[in-house]
């Protein structure tokens, strides 16, 4: 890597955000947030528009003040310390390219600010262009690159002065789709080669658990469940985590004994300490399997194959049952013998799943 | 778009083009003419109005003063406006409709009444403060702040302010650095346009002069006018040289930026003021 020297010294630091509150007039958009970053990893706060994660973002960029609460970077109290004085590096959502500078200019300029020589700022500019694979464009001014290459820039930009904390404000979100997953791949690349701490906000699912360490899901300025991305797609803990992140199929069980039954199948609860009684069961399409025997014309667990949806590798089938749509996801391969019209079996994984109490009454969606 | 259509198109720019280059040309050609003529209709061509200008100290000392006081007026516009417009889109989003109304009131008040108004401040300054001629600076202000203020206001439009000054801060860059660097060097177009209204305004102004009793460059000129109609001329006709001039800087500078900025901003800001401009210095002769 390019950054060799710089990268051994570097290992991140802890960062502490302390029950930060944060309220617009009667709206809280922060209540309460505790989260702790360990050294060097990278944590995605992911959730709905909103949700008070790109408010957490700013509260700890120091661009907004909480109303309560404490940011510590590096065991150090860092709430009251202005934006400009607390050694973050920030990539925003926008393009925040300098306009009237070069890439070069723009990676230069936190460098001047913190009055490095004008050789080693030229060194350390075509170091991280380097890192983000644009040192042949350093001479471009923001209107001559593409979206992606800004950011990129934006990324060494923000890296070059060789902050304690790296900030992604949704990056990603103004590129185009497959720009948008080489550039995530790219900033966990620099991102581990760096070995900074890093924070990084979204509302994209599949960014968040593509490059995270942990994932943070966000709702109403709470932090509903912080985890692995595995952890939090296979054992969500809160029915939202488990709608917010991934399909889900939502289907009317009884819950009996700690354990639900679900069209005929019983599936163990994520939290077994649950009274019995009528409940909502929250079922990944993963863990339904869908056969098509051509002799299971009837039953409880038969419907009817009304669209198959084309991702790739892997297909999803939409299978009525008694009216009731249910999401399966199979290969591709398998899916290509179950076209639209054909009658098939469901099968249910015994998965833990997470139940719905308050709808168990309602017609499952 | 056809060959026919294109030329078609050529050929009304090139008529609107000589009609309004004759609109502008005509008189200003029409006042050279009168300026340079002798005392008598058989007398020879001279150009001892334009000598007159220098050789007239009061003539010299009002181009002074009011080079003076357009060039205090702008500074100070520029001080005060930019970072209050650029704290007001920051901080205090809900103020800017409240900085726009009192922005543009001088616009809706008439100069006479404005001047009534200012009669009691101006005494008052005289005797505590100076009487000099760039005590006018603070009336002219006022007077700058509705075309200034609309011209730096569009300039913060075509920027994403917000995003570029938290992108600095988060660099390490102050407040000041952040106007410095990244303020000004993004909107020059928008600063230039508003300095360039501020000057036109300031050379071309008369009446605040001479109700309050200082003797600018229209006043000299009206003053002169009533002895030496020549001279006053060729006064009125350098001034309109000058002013064009501006125009003619700023648009140069536009052109050259508009690349790198965003170019279709720049050249509206431009026409915005190149239109505007043309009125003031319309309505300053």
């Amino acid at each position: 890597m390019t950054t060799n020297g710089s990268t051994a010294e570097r290992s991140g630091v802890e960062v502490r955000l302390e029950d930060l509150e944060r309220r617009y007039g009667t709206t809280t958009a922060l209540d309460g947030l505790t989260l702790t970053l360990s050294p060097g990893e990278l944590v995605a706060l992911l959730g709905p528009s909103g949700c008070g994660k790109t408010t957490a973002l700013r509260l700890l960029a120091g661009l907004e003040e909480a109303d309560s609460g404490r940011v510590i970077i590096a065991g150090k109290d860092v709430t009251n310390v202005p934006a400009n004085r607390r050694d973050i590096g920030m990539v925003f959502q926008a393009y925040s390219l300098f306009p009237h500078m070069t890439a070069r200019q723009n990676v230069e300029f936190g460098l001047q600010l913190h009055d490095v020589d004008s050789a080693e700022r030229r060194e350390r500019a075509r170091e991280v262009l380097d890192l983000v694979g644009l040192a042949a464009h350093a001479n471009k001014f923001a209107h001559q690159m593409s979206g992606g290459q800004q950011q990129r820039v934006a990324l060494a930009r923000a890296l070059a002065i060789r902050p304690k904390v790296l900030l992604l404000d949704e990056p990603l979100s103004a590129l185009d789709a497959k720009v948008r997953s080489r550039l995530r791949d790219e900033i966990r690349r620099v991102q581990l080669e760096v070995g900074i701490t890093t924070l990084f906000v979204t509302h994209d699912q599949e960014e968040a658990l593509a490059i995270a360490d942990r994932v943070g899901v966000m709702q109403a300025g709470r932090l509903e469940q912080l985890g692995p991305p595995t952890e939090i797609y296979s054992r969500p803990a809160t029915p939202f985590v488990a709608e917010f992140v991934g399909l889900t199929n939502r289907m009317q069980g009884q819950v009996r004994g700690g354990s639900v039954e679900v069209l005929g199948a019983r599936l163990p609860l994520v939290d077994p300490q649950v009274a019995d009684g009528p409940a909502i069961a929250l079922v990944r399409p993963e863990a339904v399997s869908v056969t098509s025997d051509g002799a299971a014309q009837s039953g409880p667990l038969v419907g009817t194959v009304i669209a198959v949806a084309f991702l790739g590798a892997v297909s999803r089938v939409t299978v009525d049952l008694d009216g009731t749509p249910v999401l399966a996801q199979m290969p591709t391969s398998a899916a290509a013998d179950i076209p639209a019209g054909t009658r098939v079996r469901l099968t249910l994984r015994p998965d833990p799943v997470l139940i719905q109490r308050e709808e168990a009454t309602a017609v499952p969606a | 778009m056809s060959r026919q259509r294109r030329r078609r198109l050529q050929l009304f720019r090139a008529a609107v083009f000589i009609v309004m280059g004759a609109f502008f040309l005509i008189p200003i050609g029409s006042m050279f003419e009168f300026s340079t003529r002798g005392n008598s209709l058989t007398a020879p061509r001279n150009l001892d109005a334009w000598q007159n200008i220098v050789k007239t100290p009061e003539l010299a000392d009002a181009i002074t003063a009011s080079l003076e006081l357009a060039a205090i007026t702008t500074i100070a516009m520029l001080v005060l406006l930019l970072p209050t417009l650029v704290w007001v889109r920051l901080r205090f989003p809900g103020l800017k409709r409240v900085m726009e109304f009192i922005c543009l009131i001088p616009l809706t008040v008439p100069a006479i009444a404005l001047v009534v108004g200012m009669v009691p401040i101006y005494r008052w300054l005289n005797i505590n403060l100076s009487d000099s001629i760039l005590t006018l600076a603070f009336a002219y202000l006022i007077l700058v702040l509705p075309y200034a203020f609309r011209a730096l206001d569009a300039g913060l439009s075509a920027i994403d302010l917000k995003t570029l000054s938290e992108a600095a801060r988060s660099l390490g860059a102050g407040w000041v650095t952040v106007m410095l660097r990244v303020v000004v060097p993004n909107m020059s177009t928008a600063i230039l346009n508003a300095s360039l209204l501020a000057v036109a305004l300031v050379l071309g102004e008369f009446t605040f002069a001479n109700l309050l009793a200082y003797e600018n460059l229209q006043v000299a000129i009206n003053y002169v006018g009533l002895v030496d109609a020549g001279t006053s001329i060729a006064v009125a006709v350098a001034s309109l040289v000058f002013a064009f001039a501006l125009l003619m800087i700023l648009s140069f500078f536009g052109r050259r930026q508009a690349p790198m900025a965003k170019a279709e901003e720049a050249d509206f800001q431009l026409s915005q003021t190149v239109g505007l401009s043309g009125g003031l210095i319309g309505r300053a002769r």
